[in-house]
């Protein structure tokens, strides 16, 4: 901005043309970009590496499937639990989400968690997630989906190790 | 011949009909650039509205100003006007109007060809509309993502609407962009070789390229989806064995290189008000113009990134965002250039010169939002939240509208033949400055607090309430300067005070005319030998007007021109143009026959429309055929050059090159669409051995 203000002040540069072309497109245009972009992509690919997903002893795979009306959650280690709306994890534990469709496109998205996804019809995509400390997180379905977009959200209830033995177990409280 | 004489007779060979008979047949580009850009800001003006009605839902929470169903059609229908019936027209308009006053020539290589796309372009943006008031325009998002967009979870036809109608719309742009590139290439003024064509036209050029290869993938995916939806081909469903992400690889293979689609004539417009409002030329010439270039092709290698949340490879992911940020270093070396430009001349603060300011001042927050969300895992929390909208909004307001005013009030004066005599510009400017940037800057922070974009309402206790509230007013701010922009133009064109030619001091050919512009543009054509003829030799206008260059003596009843050799810009052929019509008009309101039977599914009436717009077509050719050879003809200054007709690299020639190449693109991008569900699509149906097993 600065350097936009200042030419309506100086008087006409003395300078010749082909300096000029060095200093602003050489300079300023190709060189100045070219190393501030590099290092930001370096940074940018890093932070996505350690987003990944990787294999785990303690790793706790849900299964998540998108509908119209709500998010239906599946446990691995409870095969015979399934909750609406609400997707239980244990606290201070890697969770890999198995993300699908039943319908149309859907995002699972719990901004305080992780990015986002998406839920595509005959894919299953796995999103990391983990809770560092026990409580509730809201979760956002972030692809638009027709009417009642708006009202498509979930919630995350990351339980302590007790909490989440008993919720395996069926017992909610 | 004096000057007069040779104006009457040049007028009565060139002109129009009279009155309102004259805007049905006229093929002169001057008339059809300004139908279009008037058209255009029509739709400008109905997207901007149906923003405010958005902006009016979102002010308050739990807001009963328009149900969801409504609601839906109103941000789908903002997106598609102003992508498809605002943005791409202008540029056509803004280039169809100035090519041949730039470049030194009489009109554009296919006059009736401009017309067939105005008229296109009208009937495709009427259907759109009319099915707006109706209430049943398309309501997926104006990126129409199967399956939502598909008969299942869609099943009304304001999804039909979309596709067919944009379609036919798109028809005007591959036609634009086939008259672009030929008019560029062929039709300059003598002597005007590559190296000295005016930037804008480098722009436009590679623009139009750009055109002719980034709307057929758009094409063919609305083809299929219409297919699909219509006759229940199951190309996007996937338990059918079609892919849905096929559709997005198809769309955003338009999608992304439609941004500098836009964003390269706007920088051709920056290219050439800058250096005029600076006193000066523009700083490395050859630089910019490689750096449009590579624009160009670095856009095709990243429509990937507006799905980096899909779950496509990380390998794949990391390689885009490289390119994403690649892309970045193009648009630095020309905005240092134009920065470069006023350091070297002497900047002068006048009304397009503050929308410059507007422009730089924009698009540079808008380009680094751009590599915030380039870098992935930033790109995972913001994506689809209303700081995306308010991003591309910085890109699109910043690199497009800001610098279509600046050139809106450079070549104001040359459209009417005025003088500025109301000063509201300024006042307009700062209004839209000021309310745009409170608009947008709020929308930044809302989304990063997690409003989703497209969402009808939301609760007061999501703490976004006083946020949207600032968003809306100033909307209405922006709104209400915009408004006072079209105020000015209006009265402008109205106050009856004439201006001097040439207002600006430009170097161009378009300002070496008398002003408003006569039909024929130049009473002869000048030899150029500089990219700024007019500031070598200031008498250029009048002496030209005398008939001091080629083509001065009008003959036969004639419309002539003539073309140069591509690189060298040595004359080369003798043109004969043909006069006022209505063939254009008709063939476009057959064609709109076809797709309307297809929208309808009166499907009896379509092979009538396709006979019909065959003999349309047929009829077309025919009427400039001639029985007689032509002999090489004089054309002034000593020079005789053979007539086109009579050689084997026509304009036509040309015009079916560029033509042949868009099929092309359409028919590879069907070829890979069948690859891409041959190997990635999760259901298509296995052939046993067929496949490698690494595929299945």
């Amino acid at each position: 901005m600065v350097l936009l203000m200042l030419p309506f002040r100086r008087a006409k540069s003395k300078h010749d043309e082909r300096r000029q072309v060095r200093v602003w497109i050489i300079g300023l245009g190709l060189v100045f970009p070219i190393v501030v972009l590099a290092a930001l992509l370096a940074y940018g690919l890093s932070i996505g590496e350690r987003l990944l997903p990787r294999a785990g002893d303690d790793v706790v795979h849900v299964g998540a499937q998108g509908r119209l009306s709500n998010w239906t959650i599946t446990y691995e280690n409870a095969p015979d639990q399934t909750t609406e709306g609400t997707l239980h994890i244990p606290a201070g534990r890697p969770v890999d989400v198995a993300i699908t469709t039943a319908d149309v496109i859907h995002s699972f998205w719990v901004p305080r968690l992780a990015g986002k996804l998406d839920a595509i019809p005959g894919r299953v995509n796995v999103l990391r997630i983990e809770a560092d400390a026990p409580g509730d997180y809201a979760g956002l379905s972030a692809e638009f989906s027709g009417t009642g977009y708006d009202r498509l959200i979930f919630t995350v209830t990351a339980h302590d190790a007790a909490g989440w033995d008993n919720f395996l177990r069926g017992d909610l409280e | 011949m004096r000057a007069l004489e040779r104006h009457r007779k040049l007028t009565a060979i060139w002109a129009s009909e009279s009155g309102l008979k004259s805007w049905f047949s006229t093929v002169n580009h001057t008339d059809l650039g300004r139908m279009f850009l008037v058209t255009a800001f029509f739709f400008f003006i109905i997207g901007g509205l149906l923003a405010m009605l958005i902006r009016a839902q979102l002010a308050t929470p739990q807001s009963a100003f328009a149900g969801p169903e409504i609601y839906n059609q109103i941000f789908t229908m903002h997106g598609t006007i102003m992508m498809f019936l605002f943005a791409i027209p202008t540029f056509e308009g803004l280039a169809i109007y100035l090519l041949p006053k730039i470049l030194g020539t009489r009109d554009l290589a296919f006059p009736r060809l401009t017309a067939y796309g105005f008229w296109c372009y009208a009937f495709g943006g009427a259907m759109l509309l009319i099915a707006m008031v109706l209430g049943i325009a398309p309501d997926g998002g104006w990126f129409m993502y199967p399956p939502l967009s598909s008969s299942i979870y869609s099943p009304g036809i304001n999804t039909d609407f979309w596709l067919i109608g944009i379609t036919f719309v798109e028809i005007s742009a591959i036609a634009a962009a086939v008259e672009i590139t030929v008019s560029i290439l062929k039709y300059r003024a003598p002597g005007m070789s590559l190296d000295k064509m005016p930037i804008f036209a480098w722009y436009a050029l590679i623009t139009a390229l750009m055109i002719l290869t980034g709307f057929p993938p758009l094409i063919l995916g609305s083809v299929l989806l219409e297919v699909e939806r219509a006759f229940g081909f199951p190309f996007f469903q996937v338990d059918l064995g079609g892919d849905s992400l096929l559709w997005q690889h198809l769309f955003w293979l338009f999608g992304h290189p439609e941004v500098y689609i836009l964003f390269l004539p706007a920088a051709g417009v920056i290219s050439t008000v800058l250096p005029v409002m600076c006193r000066t030329t523009i700083l490395g010439y050859g630089w910019i113009v490689a750096a449009a270039v590579a624009l160009a092709f670095l856009s095709f290698g990243l429509w990937v990134h507006h799905m980096f949340t899909t779950g496509i490879p990380h390998m794949g992911l990391a390689f885009l965002s490289a390119a994403s940020t690649l892309v970045a270093v193009p648009t630095g070396v020309q905005i240092f250039a134009w920065i470069g430009t006023m350091w070297k001349g002497r900047p002068e603060l006048r009304l397009p010169m503050l929308h410059l300011l507007g422009f730089f001042f924009t698009f540079v927050i808008g380009g680094l939002t751009g590599v915030m969300v380039a870098v992935v895992p930033f790109d995972w929390q913001a994506h689809d939240t209303a700081f995306i909208t308010a991003h591309l909004h910085y890109v699109l307001f910043g690199g497009f509208v800001f610098p279509i005013f600046a050139g809106l009030y450079y070549w104001l004066p040359h459209v009417t033949g005025r003088r500025r005599f109301f000063r509201l510009g300024e006042l307009a400017f700062a209004l839209v400055f000021i309310g745009f940037h409170v608009t947008f800057l709020a929308m930044h922070w809302v989304g990063l607090l997690g409003q989703r974009r497209r969402i009808p309402t939301y609760a007061p206790e999501d703490g976004w309430t006083t946020i949207n509230l600032i968003s809306s007013v100033g909307s209405f701010v922006l709104a209400i300067g915009i408004g006072m922009i079209l105020i000015d133009v209006v009265l402008h064109a109205l106050t009856a005070t004439r201006g001097r030619r040439n207002p600006w001091g430009a170097g161009t050919l378009e300002w070496a005319m008398t002003t408003p512009p006569p039909a024929y543009n130049f009473a002869s054509l000048p030899q150029v030998s500089s990219r700024e003829p007019l500031a070598d030799d200031p008498d250029l206008a009048v002496r030209l007007a005398k008939g001091e260059g080629y083509l001065g003596k009008p003959r036969n009843g004639w419309r002539e021109t003539l073309t140069v050799d591509i690189a060298s810009g040595k004359p080369d052929m003798h043109v004969i143009y043909p006069a006022n019509t209505r063939l254009p008009i008709l063939m476009s309101a057959v064609t709109g026959v076809f797709f309307l039977s297809l929208l309808l599914k009166f499907y009896w009436t379509v092979p009538l429309a396709v006979a019909g717009v065959v003999f349309l077509a047929w009829k077309w050719v025919w009427i400039l055929g001639r029985r007689d050879d032509l002999e090489a003809l004089p054309v002034g200054l000593g020079v005789t050059l053979p007539n086109a007709a009579m050689t084997g690299r026509s304009p036509g020639w040309w015009g079916t090159v560029f033509l042949l190449t868009a099929n092309a693109t359409f028919f590879g991008s069907l070829l890979f669409g069948f690859a891409f569900l041959w190997t990635v699509a999760p259901g298509w149906p296995r052939r046993s051995g067929s496949l490698p097993r690494s595929l299945n």
